[in-house]
């Protein structure tokens, strides 16, 4: 490989030759014959150009650039299968020509874990021989240093590589020490420096392992140690030592660890900062080199370079185009060379076009390489987010080294409108309940419905303690709601329950996690990023304050695992821990469901609109509605993801040799949970990429290792490399897609290139030109990947990461004390509107009205559609319901009334309620046919009113007509097509539900609430409250009962009061309940009982205990009136005879039965009982037992009222009928 | 109406061990004169009530019914007349409803062939003129309109004051012009949890934004708040998002902490309404 990269440096070959030689397999007919020659010979090792190429960048600047965090990368190919460690700069073999396979070094990952892998791998150190065999044995010999990290240099042994003194500045490469911006090792273990101690040795054979295969990423923060090896010192280290074997054997111990890693944590978690300290150190010893443009080294050597480097990244030869642009970023604002001190490279001119030389021999080097490389990219600088290109175009460095670019880049920034703001995460909000799918009806039994009931308070429940103590340090999720969630889901035990609860959880999960504005990827709980929130100049302040915070601002590096962030945390340990089959079948379910539908959603599409401004607004709502659906879309595969491969993925590593086969075997039996090949493809050949994509990368990020392997998935990744290949950023073409969109899918395939379980060799062994990729596109011309759907706040919602280089560059800037501020004042942006015009595609197979009607939407605003469909969904929908209202409704009454007569000509019983039910509906479901007139009366009626309503007032009267008719059109097709289905069973089902509410009514509670009278209208409702006329007349009837203390009784006046109000509180209903009534009914009967029995204590003079007779006669008059007039409810009157009533009066001494009589009396005078009803109550009276003389004027009291006239008689005194030995007490009356 | 922790402890402290009679009432409201008497009886009531769920079990054992039931007997032999079953109530700490309610069970147990039935034993304390025995009768009748805190009149108060509060409630929203659907028009829908009142359009009280209305005709204490917020608030909150609960007998200031979360506690109906303006300028 090196061999390449010399001829070019010789000038042998073009650029252009290289790079059309590594981008296709067949030669260019441009390549001139020589050309083509010296690299035909090469032709084995064109795969492994790519991944030499970047490690010999990484391993150069590592070299050079002891600053910073190496830019994490996979390297592939050619390198070695080797995290390469920070402190211990991998060797390659020197890349002479005869040297086709660069050796690389094993290294131990076994502290790595996954997240620090993905934050910072480390493209393999292939070549960079030229510290010979130190590499290996200096992350041991540092661990003396703490701090200190892996200096180079330190007990190596190799004279000729250049050494650090001690006290040489802390060696910033060592990302234990200081990780890269963001790159956050995860979990308890992540940082510790007990890697450094405990290093996995490896064996020596294995570390000279052969590369045969294609690299592994090295972690970001590796294990600095390993074995020393004796490697050649020269400074691109040639020299293969001996028994060097195949890679594979260490590849696949990495494999394991790195499995073992993942599996342990499948969902990493959100990284925690851990990078103070190592700013720290890493600001405080250093003060910035001035990069000068005047003493860069070798010139025209680095502009190949950069050429070449460029080229391939230009091409999409890089697996991940922001990884690379991370790594010129660090090259960028390198702060400090380390000094090489016993400088070996005493540089012959000759030196300088072979790589015998570094690369990079100052910062000036580095400085003048990235702006090289930068110059070549400047469209996809310019499309950064504004705060980006403020600080890119603030760069001192940049002015310095180029001033056209930075030029342009100012330029960029100040028509930029891209500003990328943090948004508020969105608080929790419930799912409402909606009747249409959450009553009863839609649950298959009472019980099932009120399980669900509680379900979904539990589940609420279980959310708000999540939200409590989630942040709680200790706090555990299964500890604190695990067994309460899985009791919860073990008493789902009807499917159609599960149905119910996934269809909770899932909406919970979009409203939760997506929020309304679109920004999907911020969520509750998440640490805002105070980095970008702060301006440049707020940044060295931030910074000093950093320096004293234990923990430092950070995010997940250029590179995160997929992670599930905010209350995304929330639904994935749930899943986790109610840990139920079922419900994760039915979720998976939901969720294919609803990926299928989205995906599948006719977003509204560009059509050129030659109005002014009004294509503007229209975009706005239709980007804001592809962010929400490719949002959501996002957030539903990963969880399908997740899910999906869940059983798949467990703390073992994968299996290898026969177990695999026999696993890939039985695992391509396994039909895909969603077919997302085929989704792939369609979404392909309808240029629908850009929505499609994203989801898909999202849901592959959670593959388990083998999945890569089957055959079906394989055919996706073939496809997505392909796409990716084909997405050059640099072909602007009209009819494809659009410059953002193809910067999304980038950055989202780079980042999936990057997930650890995607094998490393997959990228670069790839055989397909990107010629090929011409995919059999024969559908739409414009396609949703041909739109401007993309801006720049929907590319750093979904790939976060990319704001990595703007922290990259605030870090310089706040590094940089004293350099505060810009120059760039605030200027109002402009709007710059792109504009891709394009044709609707007819849409077929609907019929010649339906094309016509799309035709016309055609060459009208896109609003006018939207306007019209959304009419006629809603008018169509109302129709349904008005019917329901109306023609139903009527129904319903009808069938009431016959009912009634039904139940009058058969009697109490009625007949056999389910005949009587099919009689019903044959007389009734026949009305049915009238709905789909009246429906389409209805929607004639309503559609043009609201079309009218909601297009401008200056839409032609011809447009406007159409637009009516069609709504018209739609909204009856819609209410029609729904009412011929349902309309039957529709009826029947309310005709049902009316009649059991009719015999229910007929049942049990015989005309309870008959006619029932209000208040007048006059009415002001001041009458005393019933609950307080209770409590009073309880009070007296306790009284009355006793005990009682001497002092306590009741005036007289407090009774005729008490009796006026209750007269009042009956007169006015507003607050009346039937059983207020009831009881007040009750307790007024009671009292009647206590007056007559003159039981009631009355306050007064000892010598009036007792209510006299006229009063007492007044209030039970008073009484009687309120029964007779006020009450509407039944009266207990023949309680005022129970055995215990009229047993108070046996009691008294002397017996006084006047009263008693003359209440019967009344009673019958004013109807209130009959003769015969009271007749009957004295006559069971007799049954009791009662003392012998009470016996006896019982009998004459009722033989008295029996031997009554049936006419009242007033004459006729009580006290004349009562015999004389018992006489003397009612000779008063 | 809305007291402190410190206050309502103040206040629960003096009601320990005190019968729920006419003359405790009497006694508690001279003790707080500051305090409105709906607000005494109701946490005095609740009190009780705690005090009841916590001793209710040991007044159940079979031991305990038949003392009382003995005690009862022999009482009444004594002296019909006297207040027999209501002394013994008062006695050992137990509500006089519950008593009559034990001794009836256990009277009817062995005077009849077949053991009562849960709906003849209350339809016997709500009409004691069905007690068989006229004795009994007349014990269980002193029983319940002597006891302030249980039994079938109690119940019918506190039905009666709920729903006038409702219907107060109601009215005050109908004044204000605000729509609603009340719980039976919820119910017909087919809703599994209904509030007393959803709004059609929210409102906000005091920046809170409300989406139901909860009526409360009792003071709102630790015990009866917590389980409503398990049964009913968060359930609602769970349903159709923040909303408002009225205690109309006043509530602990400390419990109105999930303000923020949605769920908003007054004693009153609010004053200061915000509605969704509907002005075109």
């Amino acid at each position: 490989m090196a061999a390449v990269l010399e001829s070019l440096l010789r000038e042998e070959v073009s650029v252009a030759a290289v790079v059309r030689w590594i981008a296709r397999s067949t030669q260019g007919s441009k390549d001139n014959p020589g050309e083509a020659a010296a690299l035909s010979s090469l032709r084995p090792l064109r795969k492994e150009f790519v991944p030499f190429l970047l490690n010999f960048l990484r391993e150069q600047s590592s070299r050079v650039l002891p600053q910073g965090p190496p830019t994490p990368a996979k390297a592939s190919g050619a390198s070695a299968a080797l995290p390469g460690r920070p402190g211990g700069p991998p060797r390659g073999s020197r890349g002479a020509r005869s040297q086709l396979f660069p050796p690389t070094e094993a290294l131990s990952t076994a502290a790595e874990s996954p997240v620090a892998r993905r934050g910072g791998r480390r493209r393999v150190p292939g070549p960079a021989r030229e510290r010979g065999g130190r590499s290996l044995e200096e992350g041991v010999s540092v661990e003396s240093l703490p701090g200190a990290g892996s200096r180079r240099l330190r007990g190596s042994g190799s004279p000729s590589r250049p050494s650090l003194t001690l006290s040489d500045p802390p060696n910033l490469s060592n990302l234990e020490e200081f990780p890269p911006v963001g790159s956050v090792p995860p979990g308890p273990t992540g940082t510790k420096p007990s890697r450094r101690i405990n290093p996995t040795p490896v064996s020596e054979e294995r570390s000279l392992s052969k590369p045969k295969t294609c690299f592994t990423s090295p972690p970001i923060s590796c294990v600095p140690s390993s074995q020393p090896s004796a490697l050649d010192t020269r400074p691109w280290g040639l020299g293969l030592p001996p028994g060097c074997r195949s890679l594979q054997e260490e590849r696949e111990m990495l494999r394991k660890e790195r499995s073992k890693q993942l599996q342990q944590s499948p969902t990493p978690t959100c990284p925690t900062p851990e990078l103070g300290s190592p700013l720290l150190n890493w600001t405080g010893g250093l003060t910035d080199e001035l990069a000068d443009p005047a003493r860069v080294s070798s010139r025209q050597r680095l502009e190949l370079v950069a050429l070449v480097y460029s080229s391939c990244i230009a091409e999409n030869l890089v697996p991940n185009l922001f990884l690379e642009l991370f790594f010129v970023f660090q090259l960028l604002t390198a702060r400090r060379m380390v000094t090489a001190k016993d400088n070996d490279f005493e540089l012959s001119p000759g030196a300088l076009d072979s790589l015998e030389s570094p690369l990079f021999q100052s910062i000036h080097d580095c400085v003048f390489f990235a702006v090289q490389v930068l110059e070549c990219h400047f469209q996809v600088l310019s499309n950064l987010d504004k705060g980006t290109l403020k600080l890119l175009a603030e760069n001192e460095r940049l002015l310095c080294f180029s001033p056209a670019l930075q030029g342009r880049l100012r330029a960029a920034y100040e028509g930029s409108v891209a500003k990328v703001s943090l948004v508020m995460p969105p608080s929790a909000q419930a799912v409402s309940f909606q009747p249409e799918t959450d009553n009863r009806a839609n649950f298959s039994s009472d019980r099932a419905f009120h399980t669900f009931k509680k379900q979904r308070d539990v589940f609420y429940e279980v959310l708000r303690e999540w939200e409590d103590h989630h942040e709680e340090a200790g706090w555990d999720f299964e500890k604190g709601l695990g067994s309460r969630i899985r009791a919860m889901m073990g008493q789902l035990s009807a499917a159609c329950s599960h149905s119910h609860f996934v269809r909770l959880f899932q909406k919970q999960l979009l409203q939760m996690c997506q929020s309304p504005g679109g920004a999907g990827g911020t969520v509750l709980g998440e640490a805002p990023d105070v980095l970008s929130m702060l301006g440049a100049d707020k940044l060295g302040r931030l910074w000093r304050l950093q320096e004293r915070l234990v923990t430092p601002q950070s995010s997940g590096g250029p590179c995160p695992p997929p992670t599930f962030p905010g209350c995304q945390g929330f639904f994935r340990d749930f899943i986790l821990s109610a840990s139920s089959f079922q419900f994760n079948q039915h979720l998976m379910d939901s969720l294919s469901l609803k990926i299928r539908e989205l995906n599948g959603l006719t977003l509204p599409q560009h059509e050129p609109s030659d109005e002014d401004g009004e294509s503007d607004v229209d975009w706005q709502g239709e980007r804001r509605q592809f962010a929400v659906v490719l949002l959501s879309l996002r957030l539903l595969a990963k969880f399908l993801g997740f899910v999906a491969f869940l059983p798949y993925r467990g703390p073992e590593p994968p299996p290898t040799g026969e177990l695999q086969d026999s696993i890939l075997a039985l695992r391509s039996q396994v039909p895909p949970v969603l077919d997302v090949r085929t989704l792939l493809q369609r979404g392909l050949q309808a240029r629908r990429a850009v929505l499609t994509v994203p989801w898909l990368v999202e849901f592959l990020s959670f593959a388990d290792h083998v999945v890569p392997l089957l055959d079906y998935y394989q055919g996706i990744f073939t496809l997505l490399l392909r796409l990716h290949r084909s997405l050059v950023l640099s072909q602007e073409n009209e009819r494809k897609m659009c410059f953002l969109n193809k910067l999304l899918l980038l950055a989202v395939l780079g980042w999936l290139f990057q997930i650890p379980t995607v094998p490393e060799d997959l990228f670069f062994l790839e055989e397909g030109p990107s010629d090929a990729f011409e995919m059999d596109i024969v559908a739409p011309e414009h396609g949703l990947d041909s739109m401007p759907v993309v801006d720049q706040q929907l590319l750093y919602t979904c790939c976060p990461y990319i704001g990595e280089l703007r922290k990259l560059l605030a870090l310089w800037v706040s590094g940089s004390s004293g350099r505060s501020g810009g120059f760039v004042r605030k200027i109002t942006p402009t709007t710059t509107t792109t504009s891709s015009l394009g044709a609707q595609p007819p849409q077929t197979s609907q019929g010649l009205q339906a094309q016509l009607a799309q035709a016309f939407f055609h060459n009208q605003p896109p609003s006018l559609r939207r306007t019209v469909e959304f009419v006629a969904e809603r008018i169509g929908s109302n129709c349904v319901k008005h019917i329901k209202a109306t023609l139903v409704a009527d129904l319903v009454r009808q069938v009431e009334s016959l009912l009634q007569e039904q139940l009058v000509t058969q009697g109490e019983e009625g007949g056999d309620p389910a005949q009587l039910l099919e009689i019903l509906y044959s007389r009734l479901c026949p009305h049915g046919a009238q709905a789909l007139a009246l429906g389409r009366e209805f929607c004639q009626r309503k559609s043009p009113g609201a079309v009218r309503a909601l297009l401008p007032e200056e839409t032609p009267a011809a447009v406007l007509s159409s637009a009516e008719n069609i709504a018209v059109g739609l909204a009856t097709e819609k209410a029609c097509a729904w009412l011929s289905a349902n309309i039957t069973a529709l009826i029947r089902r309310e005709v049902k539900a009316a009649v059991s509410r009719t015999l229910r009514a007929q049942g049990p509670e015989p005309a309870a609430r008959g006619e029932r009278r209000g208040c007048s209208r006059a009415c002001e409702h001041h009458a005393p409250l019933p609950s307080h006329l209770i409590s009073e007349i309880k009070d007296v009837l306790s009284l009355a009962v006793g005990p009682r203390d001497s002092d306590e009784g009741v005036s007289p006046e407090h009774l005729e009061q008490l009796v006026c109000q209750l007269g009042q509180t009956l007169q006015c209903r507003q607050f009346l309940c039937p059983p207020a009534e009831q009881h007040l009914a009750k307790c007024s009967v009671e009292l009647a009982s206590f007056l007559v029995a003159d039981q009631i204590p009355i306050l007064g003079p000892p010598a009036q205990h007792r209510l006299e007779r006229g009063q007492a006669r007044r209030l039970l008059h008073m009484l009687l009136s309120l029964w007779k007039e006020h009450f509407q409810g039944p009266v207990p009157l023949q309680l005022l005879l129970s055995p215990r009533n009229v047993g108070l009066l046996a009691d008294t001494r002397p017996r006084e039965w006047d009263l008693l009589l003359f209440l019967l009396r009344e009673l019958v005078e004013k109807g209130l009982m009959g003769r015969m009803e009271i007749e009957a109550c004295l006559g069971s009276l007799h049954q009791a037992q009662w003392p012998r003389d009470f016996a006896e004027e019982l009998a004459t009291l009722s033989n008295l009222l029996l031997a009554e006239p049936h006419l009242p008689e007033p004459q006729l005194r009580a006290c004349e009928l009562v015999q004389s030995n018992r006489g003397t007490v009612l000779a008063q009356s | 109406m809305i007291l402190t922790k410190a206050q309502y402890d103040e206040i629960a402290q003096c009601l320990v061990s005190v019968p729920p009679t006419r003359q405790s009432l009497r006694k508690l409201k001279q003790r707080f004169p500051s305090q409105s008497q709906a607000t005494l009886l109701s946490i005095f009531s609740q009190e009780y009530q705690k005090h009841i769920k916590r001793t209710h079990a040991k007044h159940h054992t079979s031991e305990a019914i038949e003392s009382y039931y003995q005690r009862y007997l022999n009482g009444v032999a004594k002296n019909g007349a006297a207040p027999v079953l209501l002394d013994l109530a008062n006695e050992v700490d137990y509500a006089p409803s519950l008593m009559a309610r034990l001794i009836l069970e256990r009277f009817l147990q062995e005077h009849e062939e077949t053991p009562p039935s849960k709906s003849v034993i209350n339809s016997m304390l709500r009409d004691p003129s069905q007690i068989p025995d006229g004795v009994l009768a007349n014990q269980v009748y002193q029983c319940i309109v002597n006891d302030c805190c249980y039994g079938p009149l109690v119940d019918c108060i506190k039905h009666a004051i709920g729903h006038e509060h409702e219907v107060m409630l109601r009215d005050m929203l109908l004044e204000k012009n605000l729509s609603f659907l009340d719980e039976d028009q919820l119910r017909a829908k087919g809703y599994d949890k209904t509030p007393d009142f959803i709004l059609q359009v929210p409102v906000a009280v005091e920046g809170h934004i409300i989406h139901w209305i909860e009526s409360k005709a009792s003071f709102g204490d630790e015990c009866s708040h917590h389980a409503y917020l398990h049964d009913q608030f968060w359930s609602y909150w769970n349903r159709f998002g923040p909303g408002l609960v009225i205690y109309w007998y006043g509530f602990i200031q400390e419990l109105d902490c999930n303000r923020e979360r949605g769920i908003l506690l007054k004693a009153c109906f609010p004053t200061n309404i915000v509605t969704l303006c509907h002005s075109v300028a």
